[in-house]
């Protein structure tokens, strides 16, 4: 891909069209979403309901999905979902079933081995055909450390400083192997050249992984890395990232301006390399359509790329947002056509991964 | 009675069987290959899609070994998405638990077995060395007999998750509100190598537990299959060896309160299918010259050896050095504990035949286990199968994805004929094609 697609054909005013993400959380964010007679609450276990959500979604033209997910179990309270499936595995599940939105299941990274995360996610961008990201997440609490039992929680800052390490770890092992790294030569018995093959040797002050991957390097290079900025530690991280998801609070507009700036420090390159979405709840249903494309459009107008939308309800709001709000945000040239295809990273306006191992010439 | 076939599709993974070179071989890695195999298998109505994992690269001489078929994707992520494209078939990942935790572990094959209405399986295997450590933080070299210590209490450990929840515990009640009755998915273990305690978030799959898969050619392994497994898995093609195999397995399961048909014993095996028998065995040599190349050969010989061979001939005679016990030449695969005897049998082969180190290495290491027209195949696993040499196969094409096109087309319609081979699968589960209780 030459140019970003959602840079080209723009809206009237020259800005960038926004980027818009959806999230898949049991029934939906509402606790009592599962309660509705349209839910049979069954379906959140075997998928069903997060197949049919994201299959609207992509048909109205939505960007990506997030998949939420924690280490430990839901807690168990009334009235709300007790039961989760492993984000990866939803992911992977729904990939078949869709063609052209973006994946990004939250894999907590604090007790799982990091060769292990990267590997998986690689393996969800093959199996989209370039559709693959994920949602870096830690675990800090006491419950995640118990389930595993091998280490006592660690504060936040910790657990995220560790975090940075495995999202770098994780790119270098993707790009160790290089993309023409197979080369199935009859004539020499070789199917790979092993000067493409690299060691990552890599340290941090908690693990060490010396590479390279298992898994050939993934169809875009790099899948997308997210971080959702819910503490201020996470927003540290976050500039690692390729996309931020920023809470709704009074703080939206001042955490934008501080991950500009940092990102301004990175160099004009890197501008294009985050893109910073607000990630809020939404209920069409019950709050109306026009006041939910008003609330995407001041967010907008407040400085993100685009907007995570949470809805309230799988099944009530997001019919709505795709067959009401979306429509009416593309006719108002805020956001781009539905059937664009390609990878996530094109979608999103991000720059190509280059690979680090690579040499320019040979 | 007669007894009733099962069988398995493996996807080759890292291996010099696959003949990667052959104009038709297809994508080791995209997931149009694994759906085309995965989908024949369901054609041929299979019992389950099987995928082996590796964890570190192999090396040969302290460089990455660049001969064979390298490179994969992670079993669960594959298999998570072959559910979407598959109804029956069962789903079957290898995953190491010496670098996972139990909870993990439990989680994401429960959230597979969920995903696919009850058709997961989990071959527990464990890592043998330090160099496959080098890729993780925690897990590392243990001793043999720890790693089986550690695996059986893994094992026991995610079982007590998946069995966390009674049948009725999930709820769902929309009217009172209550999703889970309370308490349940409690658990807490304080075993040697695991305290961990806390709430699983998944009730039991429509097959109630994920199926285990379990390799055990050791006395060990047998015995932890025995103890636990549904499936045991090994290398045993031949009929003699099969047999015995067999016998010594099922006669384990008494002591541990199980019946002989609660454990189901498939050994992997190779299939040639040709028009005749003669072609098949053309067709079989011909397969055995291409996973073998010159330098193919050398590395093989040297892994037997356990030195570098890299200045002899593989087209000459073997090598008249002797073998070197517990070297590291070959890292990432499992070498010769007692390399003397097999060097001395290679040597009598090669002398009597007048072989080169590479026909040698040929005829010794690659030979294919089911040979024949589809008429004598099926007649060759249907004998093994009610003489009580297995209960079934798992199949390793030597070619990817279209290696089982042929077996499922022309071998799969003559078992059904004999009536010892389903048409239709006996139910929604895994557990319901191996004929296993929940």
């Amino acid at each position: 891909m030459s140019t970003p697609e959602s840079t080209s054909g723009g809206a009237a005013s020259g800005r960038r069209q926004a980027v818009l993400g959806i999230e898949i959380d049991g029934a939906g964010a509402d606790p009592g979403a599962w309660r509705g007679a349209e839910v049979d609450p069954r379906a959140i276990l075997t998928g069903e309901l997060a197949v049919r959500a994201v299959q609207r979604a992509e048909a109205a033209g939505i960007d990506f999905v997030t998949f939420a997910d924690t280490l430990e179990a839901p807690t168990d309270v009334p009235g709300e979902v007790s039961v989760r499936l492993d984000a990866l595995g939803l992911a992977a599940r729904v990939a078949p079933v869709t063609q052209r939105i973006g994946l990004l299941p939250t894999i907590t990274v604090t007790h799982t081995e990091p060769f292990h995360v990267q590997a998986s996610v690689a393996t969800l961008d093959h199996v989209s055909g370039g559709r693959g990201g994920w949602v870096a997440d830690v675990s800090d609490s006491a419950e995640a450390a118990a389930v595993i039992g091998r280490r006592t929680p660690a504060p936040a800052a910790e657990t995220w400083r560790e975090a940075r390490y495995v999202v770098d770890v994780s790119r270098r092992l993707w790009d160790s192997w290089e993309d023409d790294a197979i080369i199935r030569d009859a004539a020499t018995g070789r199917y790979v050249d092993r000067e493409k093959l690299h060691y990552v040797d890599f340290e941090s002050p908690t693990f060490s992984i010396k590479g390279p991957s298992i898994v050939p390097r993934p169809p875009q290079g790099h899948p997308v890395t997210a971080v959702l900025a819910r503490t201020p530690e996470a927003l540290e991280a976050a500039a690692d990232a390729d996309v931020v998801l920023l809470p709704e609070s009074d703080e939206l507009v001042s955490q934008l301006s501080h991950l500009r700036r940092q990102s301004v420090t990175l160099g004009p390159a890197a501008r294009a390399g985050l893109v910073v979405l607000a990630s809020v709840v939404v209920r069409p249903r019950a709050d109306g359509v026009a006041r939910v494309v008003e609330q995407i459009e001041n967010l907008v107008e407040a400085g993100v790329d685009g907007v995570h939308l949470r809805p309230g309800s799988l099944e009530l709001d997001v019919p709505l947002i795709a067959g009401e709000v979306v429509p009416r945000l593309r006719d108002r040239g805020l956001i781009g056509t539905a059937d664009r295809g390609g990878s996530l990273r094109g979608r999103l306006g991000l720059h190509k991964a280059t690979n680090r191992y690579a040499r320019s010439t040979r | 009675m007669t007894k009733q076939v099962h069988l398995a599709a493996h996807f080759p993974g890292v291996n010099n069987t696959t003949v990667w070179s052959d104009p038709a071989a297809g994508s080791q890695i995209d997931f149009a290959s694994f759906r085309h195999l995965a989908e024949t298998a369901e054609r041929g109505t299979f019992d389950f899609f099987f995928l082996a994992e590796g964890l570190r690269l192999r090396e040969v001489k302290g460089r990455i070994h660049d001969l064979d078929v390298v490179g994969r994707p992670e079993s669960l992520t594959v298999l998570s998405a072959l559910a979407a494209v598959t109804t029956h078939l069962g789903l079957a990942a290898t995953v190491n638990s010496t670098f996972n935790e139990p909870y993990e572990l439990a989680k994401r094959l429960a959230t597979l077995d969920q995903l696919s209405g009850g058709r997961a399986a989990w071959n527990v295997v464990t890592s043998w060395d330090a160099f496959t450590g080098e890729n993780f933080r925690r897990g590392g070299y243990l001793d043999k007999s720890d790693r089986y210590v550690r695996a059986q209490e893994s094992l026991r450990i995610v079982r007590k998750l998946w069995d966390s929840w009674a049948a009725d515990d999930l709820i769902a009640d929309q009217v009172t509100g209550r999703f889970a009755r309370e308490g349940a998915g409690a658990f807490a273990d304080d075993g040697d190598h695991f305290r961990i305690s806390g709430r699983f978030g998944l009730p039991p799959s429509p097959q109630g537990r994920p199926v285990i898969i379990q390799a055990g050619d050791s006395d060990q392994g047998r015995e932890f299959a025995a103890s636990g497994a549904d499936v045991i898995f090994s290398w045993h093609g031949t009929f003699a060896a099969g047999q015995t195999f067999y016998k010594d397995v099922k006669a384990r399961l008494a002591k541990y309160g199980r019946s002989e048909d609660s454990l189901k014993i498939m050994p992997a095996v190779t299939v040639v299918v040709g028009d005749t028998d003669a072609d098949a065995v053309e067709k079989a040599a011909y397969i055995r010259e291409q996973q073998v190349s010159g330098p193919t050969a050398l590395v093989l010989a040297e892994l037997l050896w356990g030195r570098d061979l890299s200045a002899y001939d593989p087209d000459g005679p073997l090598p008249e050095l002797e073998p070197v016990v517990g070297s590291s030449v070959t890292q990432g695969r499992v070498g010769y504990n007692d390399p003397g005897p097999i060097v001395a049998e290679w040597r009598a082969q090669a002398e009597a035949h007048g072989w080169s180190l590479r026909e040698t290495v040929i005829n010794q290491q690659n030979r294919q286990t089911f040979i024949g027209s589809p008429a004598t195949v099926a007649e060759a696993i249907n004998r093994h199968v009610q003489e009580d040499a297995a209960d079934g196969f798992v199949l390793v094409p030597h070619l990817t994805p279209t290696g089982l096109d042929d077996f499922v087309d022309q071998v799969v319609p003559l078992l059904r004929e004999r009536g010892v081979f389903r048409t239709e699968y006996a139910g929604p589960t895994l557990r319901d094609q191996l004929g296993l209780r929940r």
